[in-house]
């Protein structure tokens, strides 16, 4: 099966993260960047597709040309090679813009199953996957938290505030993965050594035939107009708890009408 | 006025979730409401005298297996034709999974700019937004075609405003592409009386500190003591003391509640990515240092074995 894996470059969720002041963009330079969460799990689930059924791995991603230590460090895991779509131009890129460019690559590359994560640490707005089966007409089996493979019948389990539902289709199809899907593994020494050497393929808006005015600040179809940060909050009353902590805190919710 | 298209959220169990509320209380000062219901047969009636309750002045419904059989595709393929035949002021829906997927669709399909996880949005269509774990807020505008916005639950009270809504019925004309993805299963899991997780108005949560999955009847006592719902640190769910549907934080769902009671969390930034906005932040940790201090408006330093079930017994005192 011939697998692509989409992988985003995201700004560190666990260190600060901000707009860049000039131009409203996520602050991508000096943030340290990490590959998204969500996006190692659809790795793994990659992987373990191919030790169980054969076929190639290619990592896929959309970014500046900083990402390509995500992208080496995807490589380290297992996936056999991967394409780097970078071109100044996208800087500013709205996501339907992201998906046009994410499309094209994906026209190139004849994936029977394109996994993805459900959604990215710094936008949050789990609409790529979404975006890309319209575009290209397959099916999206979005939010996965089980995936089946059987010849080219797929099937997920997605949850749902009411319970899941068992949703079925057949390649070729993208696939998102939630974290509860599996657990990625660690690279190895030898992984890492490897993935250094992996084929990694740059591609431009040129290669991909997209016109550098549909994406970046000219393409955009939404704006962000300012920004400012939230009044950071105050901690406030602290109780040691000397036998009344209890009771202490239902005063407190009384006085605020909880209770 | 013009229309303003009200995806609505609503499930056969709870009825109209009240996030579709909210957005009819915004659709309001957009513009003319008209709520979309897309569901099995019969759910427009259903939802209709709800849905009238709060101003929705129109219902248009699209049902049956054709809508509801598949995942999202078929009902963003019917939204796009009612947007092109009614040239809504905006489009609204809700901020969950299915109501940004079909945010997507639509996006594509009309090739429109689009928003997600607004709190807020203005008579001009400017969406407000709380990014980067509540820590920033962001003015934002579609700027190809209408405001297609989706509305985090929890953001506005809802404002009854009554109507009579006329149910029209759509024709559904959906491609086979539409339905690539087959729903052959929905499973309800087992679900107490509690409210959903996003729509709470107070949310308990327990982390890595309530210790074990029997400890967690704790969280859920105090919980349903205060008519709220139960949520979840990422530490508590990874080591199977509760499951992963009522995760709070990053990877989790966004909570905005008016309480939130942290029991056993020491507020890491991902967890205060689903939390921060909550009202009033209320924590019991036994380490004074906790990070979670730093945003509780009030805190118990102490065990939460001893605080929990003394406030518990309190509550119930009170009643
Ligand atoms: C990319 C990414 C995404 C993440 N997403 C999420 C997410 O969505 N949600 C989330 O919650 N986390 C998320 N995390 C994990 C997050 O960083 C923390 O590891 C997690 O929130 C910690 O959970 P916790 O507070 O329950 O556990 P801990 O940090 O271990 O804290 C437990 C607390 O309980 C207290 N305690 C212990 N015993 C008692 C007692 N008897 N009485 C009172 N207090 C007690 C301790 O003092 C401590 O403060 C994410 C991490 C990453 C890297
Ligand atoms: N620029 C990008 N390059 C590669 N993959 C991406 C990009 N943007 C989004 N994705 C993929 O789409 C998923 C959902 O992202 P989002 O819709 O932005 O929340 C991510 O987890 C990635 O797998």
């Amino acid at each position: 099966m011939n697998i692509v894996v989409l992988v985003k470059q995201v700004p560190d969720s666990g260190a600060e993260r901000t707009l860049s002041a000039s131009d409203n963009t996520v602050e991508r330079g000096s943030a340290s960047n990490v590959i998204n969460e969500m996006d190692e799990y659809a790795i793994e689930e990659a992987l373990k597709i191919k030790e169980a059924h054969g076929g190639e791995v290619t990592v896929l991603t959309v970014g500046p040309a900083g990402a390509t230590d995500s992208i080496r460090k995807a490589l380290s895991m297992g996936p056999d090679k991967a394409v780097h779509v970078q071109d100044d131009a996208l800087h500013g890129s709205c996501a339907v813009a992201t998906s046009k460019v994410l499309a094209a690559a994906l026209g190139q590359l004849n994936a029977d199953l394109i996994l993805c994560g459900a959604e990215s640490t710094d936008g949050r707005v789990q609409v790529v996957p979404h975006m890309l089966a319209e575009r290209l007409g397959v099916a999206a089996l979005t939010g996965a938290r089980k995936l089946t493979v059987d010849g080219s019948q797929l099937t997920i389990e997605r949850q749902t505030d009411e319970g899941y539902e068992v949703v079925t289709a057949s390649t070729p199809a993208i696939v998102s993965v939630w974290d509860t899907i599996n657990e990625p593994r660690y690279p190895s020494f030898k992984g890492i050594m490897a993935a250094k050497k992996k084929p990694l393929q740059s591609l431009t808006l040129g290669d991909l035939g997209v016109a550098a005015d549909e994406v970046g600040f000219a393409g955009a179809s939404s704006q962000v107009l300012e920004f400012a940060k939230r009044p950071a909050r105050n901690g406030g009353a602290k109780v040691i708890d000397e036998g009344n902590g209890g009771g202490e805190l239902v005063a407190y919710l009384a006085t605020e009408k909880f209770v | 006025m013009a229309e303003v298209l009200v995806v609505v959220e609503a499930s056969q169990a709870a009825g109209v979730k009240k996030v579709t509320l909210e957005m009819l209380t915004i659709a309001r000062t957009l513009g003319s409401p008209s709520a979309v219901v897309l569901g099995g047969a019969g759910a427009a009636a259903a939802f209709a005298a709800k849905l009238g309750e709060f101003g929705a002045e129109k219902i248009y419904a699209a049902e049956g297996d054709e809508v509801d059989g598949y995942l999202v595709a078929p009902k963003a393929t019917v939204i796009a034709e009612l947007v092109k035949s009614v040239q809504p002021a905006a489009v609204l829906l809700g901020s969950t999974q299915e109501g940004k997927e079909i945010a997507a669709r639509l996006a594509i399909k009309l090739d429109n700019g689009l928003l997600t996880d607004a709190v807020d949005v203005a008579a001009d269509g400017t969406a407000t937004q709380v990014v980067f774990a509540g820590s920033t807020i962001v003015k934002s505008k579609v700027t190809k075609g209408l405001p297609i916005v989706t509305i985090r639950p929890n953001s506005t009270t809802p404002v009854p405003a009554a109507a009579t809504p006329a149910v029209e019925q759509l024709t559904i004309a959906v491609s086979d592409t539409d339905k690539l993805a087959k729903v052959v299963e929905r499973v309800a899991e087992q679900k107490g009386s509690r409210p959903e997780l996003t729509e709470a108005g107070i949310v308990v949560s327990g982390g890595r500190g309530i210790g074990n999955a029997d400890n967690f009847k704790l969280v859920e006592e105090l919980a349903d003591l205060l008519g709220g719902a139960v949520g979840a640190s990422r530490a508590a769910v990874d080591s199977g003391y509760y499951p992963h549907q009522f995760q709070v934080g990053q990877t989790g769902k966004t909570v905005s509640p008016q309480l939130y009671l942290a029991l056993g969390i020491s507020g890491a930034i991902q967890h205060r990515a689903g939390m921060q906005t909550s009202k009033t932040i209320v924590a019991v940790n036994k380490d004074a240092e906790a990070p979670i201090f730093e945003l509780a408006d009030f805190g118990v330093v102490g065990d939460l074995f001893k605080v929990v079930p003394q406030a518990a017994e309190e509550i119930r005192k009170r009643k």
